[in-house]
């Protein structure tokens, strides 16, 4: 038996060299199958930026438009709500929101907006993506309780959001509402999805 | 059986197994003979297995995974379901026993998982059909999770939406998971696509293997029995086990009546409730999927929710990873701490009619936390709910995760020599 149990070392790495081999094909065959599972140039390119026009929005109305197949909220605020952004802010996770990735720069302020009354957000709750609803009405009415200043209440998992999008302390949401890059092309005319050169 | 047929039979066992496979699976097969009712239920997910196959098969021959909009506004995908239920003849029959199908599935499922711990059924030597079983409860939520997108109502979507985007909360990889699962940016018709391509042929063929290796392993070791004692050990001069009766025709003709006591409920739901008060198929779903307006409440179908509310129970964040990723932890947790259970369970006996108190209160307090699990998934929360929740979430856990301590201690029955039967 002792001439069956002697290994031929030299047969032995070439079959190691060979699975070695195969399994590196193998491995380099999968790259493209798992590549096409990535989102394709077309989907890529539907990011085209939305141009919308604000000048019928009431004081106090919320339009929502698509943008990347997301919902974009446009609300124009009324004094009211801005004041309400006063009230809120001792029960928000991130006020002055520091969260850099939630907004570009020229949205971190306390109304995280470009013009006061116009919030421009994307209406998916960062917890797990549901649409918050609209809360506007401050108070009770809504079932939100008396000292309620007014905002959005995620139907999925119950996370709450000021009217700017600031979402409350111990929700589920763990950042407030992403504001998408925008700009003004005229007073009343807002692009969604692009930056200001300037 | 004549000559000729003896011939043929003996030209095809020099060239494949049939004989020998039927006796070894079948006629020869012995199976214990104190088989009680929750015994129906493998081969009842057999049936419905086969059923969601067949009328799977039929449904594709309709069925559009399109997300675009056709010429009335509608989704196409959307459309060609109503076009199954209103135009397609027999249509609606066959997409009702398929809807109804996967409901019927986890009844069973769940009912047969339970047989398994009330019996003991995990136990050495049957470990790895234990885990096998495990894997198919995995791959078959799976299978009806990214099913449930397919007629692209508000349910299928924004229930999709959740789902994924659970993924992306895993530290790192998680937003690019979430990305490659949903093939963009946000459930589309790339999503679509690629979970019909998964739904009709991916998961099945490895669902259909790994009952193939559940039911290969359960021959391998032979089948447990409600006493939990082992027949093999009691065998004839023949090496026939004493308390084994074949499986054909015994168990064929007694599993024929559990299949005819299904089917009586089964078609009662399908031509009476197919949409199961709302559970079954939830009525959002009735409406067209729209990715700008969230339903008021979402909530998955029923037989998520034990899991769901597990997921939502987790409330604070840990180590500087916030609650999302735990809550997806602990949801993934309790579906694979069942895979445990060989391990977990010490006790000197396995089946619940010799255990002790103590288990069989675990047992019951075990059952009664899943179904207020279940009950309490389906339903908003609200500050009580999720305290509620936690409390069940904490007793499911702990009913895995001390057994190892309770299981001994307890004070057990001594097991019979044979199997009792009268």
């Amino acid at each position: 038996m002792s001439v069956d149990q002697k290994m031929d070392s030299s047969r032995r790495s070439l079959l190691l060299a060979t699975s070695a081999a195969g399994g590196a094909a193998a491995v380099a065959t999968a790259v493209p199958f798992v590549a096409s599972l990535t989102p394709s140039e077309r989907a890529k390119a539907a990011g085209a930026p939305v141009e919308v026009d604000v000048s019928k929005l009431a004081p106090g109305e919320m339009m929502t438009v698509e943008w990347r197949g997301k919902p974009v909220w446009i609300l124009h605020r009324t004094p009211e709500m801005l004041a309400s952004l006063d009230q809120s802010e001792p029960k928000l996770s991130d006020p002055a929101s520091d969260v850099a990735s939630q907004q570009p720069a020229y949205a971190q302020n306390k109304h995280r907006s470009i013009k006061p009354e116009y919030l421009v957000a994307v209406g998916i709750c960062t917890h797990l993506g549901c649409s918050p609803s609209e809360k506007f009405k401050p108070g009770n009415e809504g079932g939100m309780g008396a000292d309620w200043p007014g905002g959005f209440l995620c139907p999925c998992h119950g996370s709450v959001f000021d009217l700017a999008g600031r979402v409350y302390k111990s929700m589920p949401a763990p950042t407030n509402l992403e504001i998408p890059p925008h700009q003004y092309l005229a007073d009343s005319t807002i692009l969604v999805g692009e930056d200001g050169k300037a | 059986m004549t000559s000729k047929s003896q011939a043929v039979l003996n030209w095809i066992d020099e060239r494949f197994p049939l004989t020998s496979s039927i006796k070894g699976h079948l006629t020869e097969y012995y199976a214990p003979k104190n088989f009680n009712f929750w015994y129906f239920f493998g081969s009842l997910a057999l049936l419905v297995l086969v059923i969601q196959i067949v009328t799977g098969i039929f449904l594709v021959m309709h069925y559009k995974p399109d997300a675009s909009l056709n010429a009335s506004g509608v989704p196409v995908a959307f459309a060609s379901v109503e076009y199954i239920m209103r135009e397609v003849p027999g249509g609606w029959l066959i997409r009702y026993l398929h809807s109804t199908g996967a409901s019927a599935f986890f009844i069973v499922v769940y009912l047969h998982m339970f047989r398994g711990l009330l019996y003991g059924s995990y136990r050495k030597p049957r470990e790895l059909i234990w885990i096998f079983g495990t894997l198919i409860f995995l791959v078959l939520m799976a299978e009806a999770f990214m099913g449930y997108l397919l007629p692209w109502g508000q349910m299928s979507f924004w229930g999709a939406q959740v789902i994924v985007n659970l993924f992306s909360a895993i530290p790192v990889i998680g937003p690019d998971l979430s990305l490659v699962i949903r093939g963009d940016y946000v459930v589309s018709d790339a999503t679509l696509n690629r979970f019909f391509s998964f739904h009709v042929i991916a998961v099945p063929l490895v669902l259909i293997g790994l009952v193939a290796a559940h039911i290969i392993a359960l021959h391998e070791v032979g089948s447990n029995n409600p006493d939990g004692v082992e027949i093999k050990k009691k065998k004839d001069a023949n090496g026939i086990p004493l308390d084994g009766i074949p499986f054909h025709p015994y168990y064929t003709v007694k599993d024929i009546v559990g299949v005819i006591a299904f089917l009586f409920f089964f078609s009662a739901v399908v031509f009476f409730a197919p949409e199961g008060g709302g559970y079954f198929l939830e009525f959002n779903n009735f409406i067209p999927a729209d990715p700008l307006k969230t339903p008021p409440h979402i909530a998955p179908v029923w037989y998520f929710t034990p899991f769901y509310s597990v997921l939502r129970a987790v409330t604070y964040p840990l180590f500087g990873l916030d609650a999302k990723f735990w809550g997806v932890v602990a949801m993934g947790a309790a579906v694979v701490v069942i895979a445990f259970l060989p391990w977990l369970d010490r006790s000197p006996v396995k089946s619940i009619r010799y255990k002790g108190p103590i288990f069989k209160f675990a047992l019951v307090v075990f059952v009664i936390c899943f179904v207020i699990l279940g009950y309490l998934g389906v339903l908003p929360p609200t500050p009580g709910r999720t305290l509620v929740s936690q409390i069940c979430s904490v007793l499911y856990f702990a009913f895995f995760l001390l057994m190892p301590w309770y299981s001994k201690l307890d004070k057990c029955k001594p097991e019979p020599e044979r199997v009792t039967f009268k």
